[in-house]
């Protein structure tokens, strides 16, 4: 016997996920989003992309290695997820440099601050881009219209997403809306942020992190049957308020927030009920700002404002405790 | 115009008096009377809140203090502590012995061959409870540095040479939380000499001589060769392990000269003379022994 | 709700058990089971044989011991047991094999129990020193002594063996069907009970038919084959299984739903203590490991040292490790060759490099996977920062003493981190403050 013997505490046994594999399985799952976006805007979904993902790497490490003095933890992908996800939450034909100032705030004001990795209290992609929403408006409403524009970075022609035709403010605007066919909103072939139009796609990645358990069923689901259950009652009720469910459902970012944003490891509650109660909430404020607020997508504002809540959700919604549900 | 800017200051002030006579009425009601002389023993005490005198916090103590002073002791503070808070509190202090902080493990990564790689939680705690130890030694020091982190007054680190804790005996209260912490009870409190010195069994190995030998070259084998010198039978073998009752030792350090194993240390002793013939040296440490008695009955009194 | 799936890798399966060689000395310790240690009642110089008393219980949980080989006992002294701290044990020095009278060597079967008292069963478990033969080496007596105002309604036979690697109980059941059966017979009769179920995992559907077929002869036990899911072979996941309770959190016991749990290798040995009036000095292990020669499983007197089990089956393969005493969940790491086989060593597995260490533990990400993988329907990623904490209120008002330690939590964290080292912990520190509360 040559080598020491190693000793440890039990067990023995380890899982396959690391840290690592869990994030590279979650880029997977976007990556057919990521295909059909360079389809619809070309030129300026990539470098848009790859901008936020290299700036999101860069100040992580910089932070790291300079502010907090930390080994950095690039090779876990988690930089390069919220690069990915903060550039999908952005029209493709938006300036370089305020995905530079997106990037910042979502690492090192919404991330680095509270100690990195596993710390945070709400989701870094978000929190840059509803700063870049609030300080950039008007180039963050502004979305290139899809094929047209696949050569065109920053010159791109414009237009409106299907959000705005649904606003009813002051009603909803039926002549547009009904020129947009639901299976283009399925397959992507409208104007709005990068990463969110191909809905078949998210949906594609959605199934494949759920096969691979990189995140259970609960939180999507219960957002969208949430926002399906909710818009279909204002539907029935008052169709001047509220257009058709299905242009809810594949509008927008719910899907994307939905499969993505709001599974996000560290800001989503624990617990299957209480990632249930956290889902619904998500819906419910989506809807409400949707249809009543000022903005025309609720979907950011919705998830940030329920990380808020996860750790109350923590805190009173427990797993079920092995010989408590049966009890004599 | 006039009038908004009147109607303005009338709300904001108005709104200033009602919180005002709000936050005055609540502090009145809401008052706890409590004893002016806790907040002033407090004062006195070093605020280190380590737990050493066995109440949760500094505050806690002084509050235990002025109910009954009797036999209240701030280990961190030491005496000089104690006679500010009987001062404050109008009673006499009763002198207690200083102590201090030993490691009882000699135990270094030279003297102590690995039998294994220990690779869980990096605590001494859960260490002790896996299993007992990476060496042959059950009973030494692990050297996770659970008595580091507890100290409040970083005077205990570990040496990454050694492997082992050191005490700064300049920083070092005597408080007593690193021998809480540590699940092997490797450090003990031991009555504080002058000028730091020590005279301490550093092992507390109870196997026999030849496994305590085989797991350790400075462990204390259980021989008897101390207790036998030793002029104060100061010195017990008890379990195959020496032990020194720092009441009756005298620090003559003939002890330390008789083990065959270096398990008996002295320290902050000034370095003794080149080894001259035999004979001369029991003087010398009849010499040493007899120095520093009245310097400590000085002290105690 | 909850549960993992390791990977399996019954590397033993097939092979049959072989009675190892006695060999020279044998250290049997006195502490083998949970509870009081037994009282050596032998002398240095005393001659012993196979079977005879050597220490007897000296509680209510407690066990007897016997020797397991004939010879002169050499000395009484420490040896470091599975834990790594030393125990009393007795040493004995071999000469022969010279089986006390009693004992029934004939290889043919006893059937006939209907003259047995339930009280006579439960002397002959307690004279035997029946332990849990699982791991957790519980005394059997205690088990079978329904308190008084509880009853038992059914008997389960855990032959699960949802740890990785170990085929011990396999292979009992295989080649001790009929023991198994008549076994699992005196323990109903003994909690005065009728009927019985075997809960076995669906990875070996051998035993589950071969013992399918046995059962017919007998009225009232149950094959069940059970789902692949790590932990199922705890006491409390097989009842819920089989029966479909669930035992109430501590201090509940399986009893207050009816259930006493039995392995499959104790109710062999319940058989073999009633009708062959055989002490439990022998037990079946498996000696296994990825790069291991000829692992197998091995018919072992108690108190034989691991080397001699490491030879038989071609010496450590070199790139070894982590030497653990049981399965690679639950098991505990050992550092030493000489640690005795005891009555809870159902396996000795060696663990090459590639499987030895622990991955560097990173930060939590709060993924939850812990969450969803405990059985108890615990926080653990809660409860190990809570006890690295010292918060041993917090912990106690979060159940850590519904912590069964299966591992479950650390096998599904990506991140790594140590938590059930720090469970562990917490737990042992919240049940002795729980205890000296009653006191």
């Amino acid at each position: 016997m040559s080598n020491l013997l190693t000793i440890s505490p039990s067990p023995h046994a380890k899982g396959k996920e690391t840290v690592s594999s869990l994030m590279f399985g979650v880029l997977m799952a976007l990556v057919p989003a990521f295909l059909f976006s360079l389809y619809f805007f070309g030129i300026g979904a990539l470098i848009t992309t790859l901008v936020s993902v290299g700036f999101c790497v860069l100040f992580e490490w910089l932070i790291a290695k300079y502010i907090l003095k930390t080994k950095p933890q690039i090779c876990d992908g988690s930089a390069i997820l919220t690069g990915v996800l903060l550039a999908f939450n952005l029209p493709s034909n938006i300036n370089p440099f305020i995905v530079m100032i997106g990037a910042l705030v979502a690492i090192g004001v919404a991330k680095m601050t509270f100690g990195g990795l596993g710390q945070n209290l709400f989701n870094p992609a978000l929190v840059g881009r509803v700063f870049l929403l609030i300080s950039f408006p008007q180039q963050m409403t502004t979305w290139p219209k899809p094929i047209e524009n696949r050569l065109n970075y920053l010159d791109a022609v414009t237009g409106a997403t299907p959000m705005s035709f649904m606003k009813p403010r002051p009603e909803i605007d039926h002549s547009a809306l009904d020129a947009i066919q639901p299976v283009d909103m399925l397959m992507g072939a409208m104007g709005g942020s990068l990463g969110e139009i191909a809905a078949l796609a998210l949906i594609i990645g959605g199934i494949y992190m759920i096969w691979r358990k990189i995140i259970t069923w609960h939180i999507p689901v219960s957002i969208i049957a949430t926002v399906a259950i909710f818009t279909s009652l204002v539907w029935l009720i008052d169709p001047t308020m509220c257009v058709n469910p299905l242009y809810h459902l594949l509008g927008g970012g719910l899907l994307l927030g939905a499969i993505f944003m709001a599974t996000d490891y560290v800001t989503s509650p624990m617990s299957d009920k209480g990632k249930l109660i956290y889902g619904v909430g998500i819906g419910l404020l989506t809807v409400i700002i949707r249809l009543w607020g000022s903005y025309p997508e609720g979907m950011s504002f919705a998830i940030l404002l329920m990380n808020a809540v996860t750790p109350l959700i923590n805190k009173k919604f427990k797993p079920t405790r092995f010989g408590e549900t049966k009890t004599k | 115009m006039d009038n908004v800017i009147v109607i303005s200051i009338l709300i904001l002030g108005g709104i200033a008096i009602l919180a005002a006579v709000i936050l005055y009425v609540i502090a009145r009601k809401f008052k706890v009377e409590e004893d002016p002389r806790i907040d002033q023993v407090a004062e006195c005490l070093p605020g280190a809140n380590c737990g050493g005198c066995g109440y949760a916090g500094c505050r806690n103590f002084a509050e235990a203090c002025v109910k009954d002073f009797n036999g209240k002791v701030c280990t961190a503070g030491g005496n000089d502590v104690m006679k500010k808070v009987a001062e404050v509190l109008g009673v006499e202090a009763v002198a207690a012995d200083a102590k201090i902080a030993v490691v009882r493990c000699r135990g270094s990564k030279d003297c102590r061959p690995k039998t294994s790689n220990y690779e869980g939680a990096k605590t001494c705690a859960i260490a002790s409870a896996t299993y007992g130890g990476e060496t042959g030694c059950s009973f030494g020091c692990i050297g996770l540095g659970d008595c580091e982190s507890v100290c409040q007054f970083g005077a205990i680190k570990i040496n990454h040479e050694t492997g082992l804790p050191e005490v700064n005996d300049e920083k070092c209260t005597g408080c007593g939380a690193c021998v809480k912490a540590c699940p092997k009870v490797v450090i003990e409190l031991r009555k504080k000499a002058p000028k730091f010195r020590k005279v301490f069994v550093s092992c507390i190995n109870k196997d026999k001589g030849a496994v305590a030998k085989k797991a350790c070259s400075s462990a204390c084998i259980g021989c008897g060769k101390c207790a036998k010198t030793c002029p104060f039978e100061a010195i017990t073998v008890e379990n195959n392990v020496a032990y020194i009752d720092f009441n009756k030792c005298k620090m003559c350090r003939k002890c330390v000269e008789q083990c065959p194993t270096g398990a008996i240390k002295e320290e902050n002793f000034p370095p003794r003379k080149p080894k001259t013939e035999d004979a001369a040296a029991p003087a010398k440490a009849e010499q040493t022994a007899a120095q520093p008695n009245p310097e400590k009955k000085s002290e105690n009194q | 709700m909850g549960g993992v799936h390791p990977a399996d890798k019954k590397i033993t399966a097939a092979k049959p058990i072989t009675p190892l060689a006695v060999p020279q000395t044998v250290a049997i310790p006195c502490a083998m089971h949970i509870g009081a240690p037994a009282e050596i009642i032998v002398q240095k110089g005393d001659k012993v044989k196979v079977g005879q008393l050597i220490a007897k219980a000296t509680g209510f949980v407690s066990a007897n011991i016997h020797s397991s080989v004939s010879g002169t006992v050499k000395n009484i002294g420490p040896v470091a047991d599975a834990s790594g701290y030393t125990k009393q044990a007795v040493f004995i020095t071999v000469e022969g094999d010279e089986w006390d009278e009693s004992i029934d060597r004939s290889p043919d079967i006893k059937r006939n129990i209907d003259d047995l008292k339930p009280e006579d069963i439960i002397n002959k478990v307690h004279e035997a020193g029946i332990v849990g033969m699982g791991g957790a080496t519980f005394p059997t007596r205690v088990k079978l002594m329904v308190p008084e105002g509880k009853k038992a309604d059914a008997v389960l036979i855990n032959a699960v063996e949802c740890e990785p690697y170990l085929t011990a109980d396999h292979r009992v059941m295989l080649e001790k069907g009929e023991e198994l059966m008549i076994g699992t017979q005196l323990l109903m009769k003994a909690v005065k009970c009728d009927r019985a179920y075997i809960g076995i995992e669906q990875n070996k559907p051998d035993a589950i038919e071969y013992l399918t077929k046995l059962s017919a002869n007998y009225p009232g036990i149950t094959v069940v084959p059970l789902k692949l899911k790590y932990p199922q072979g705890s006491e409390k996941h097989l009842i819920k299984a089989i029966l479909g309770r669930e035992v109430p959190p501590p201090p509940h016991l399986p009893i207050d739903v009816g259930a006493v749990v039995d392995n499959a290798g104790t109710a062999v040995a319940v058989y073999e203590a009633v009708m062959k009036n055989k002490p439990l000095f022998e037990r079946v292990v498996t000696v296994t490991g990825d790069s291991v020669k000829n692992p197998g499983n091995f018919l072992v007197r108690i108190g034989t040292p691991i080397s001699a089990l490491i030879e038989a089956v071609g010496g450590m393969p070199e790139d070894t490790e982590k030497l653990i005493s049981g399965g690679p969940m639950m098991g505990k790491a050992i550092n030493s060759l000489e640690i005795p086989v005891a009555k809870g060593t159902s396996g000795i597995l060696m663990l090459p490099k590639s499987l030895a260490h622990r991955g560097e533990p990173a930060a939590c990400i709060r993924c939850g996977k812990c969450v969803d993988a405990c059985p108890m329907g615990l926080e653990p990623y809660l409860l190990s920062k809570l006890a690295k904490l010292k918060r041993f209120d917090d912990l106690e008002a979060n159940h850590i003493t519904d912590c069964i330690s299966c591992g479950c939590c650390m096998f599904a964290c990506p991140s790594n981190r140590p938590i059930l080292d720090y469970m562990n912990f917490g737990k042992g520190k919240v049940m002795a403050i729980i205890r000296s509360r009653k006191k």
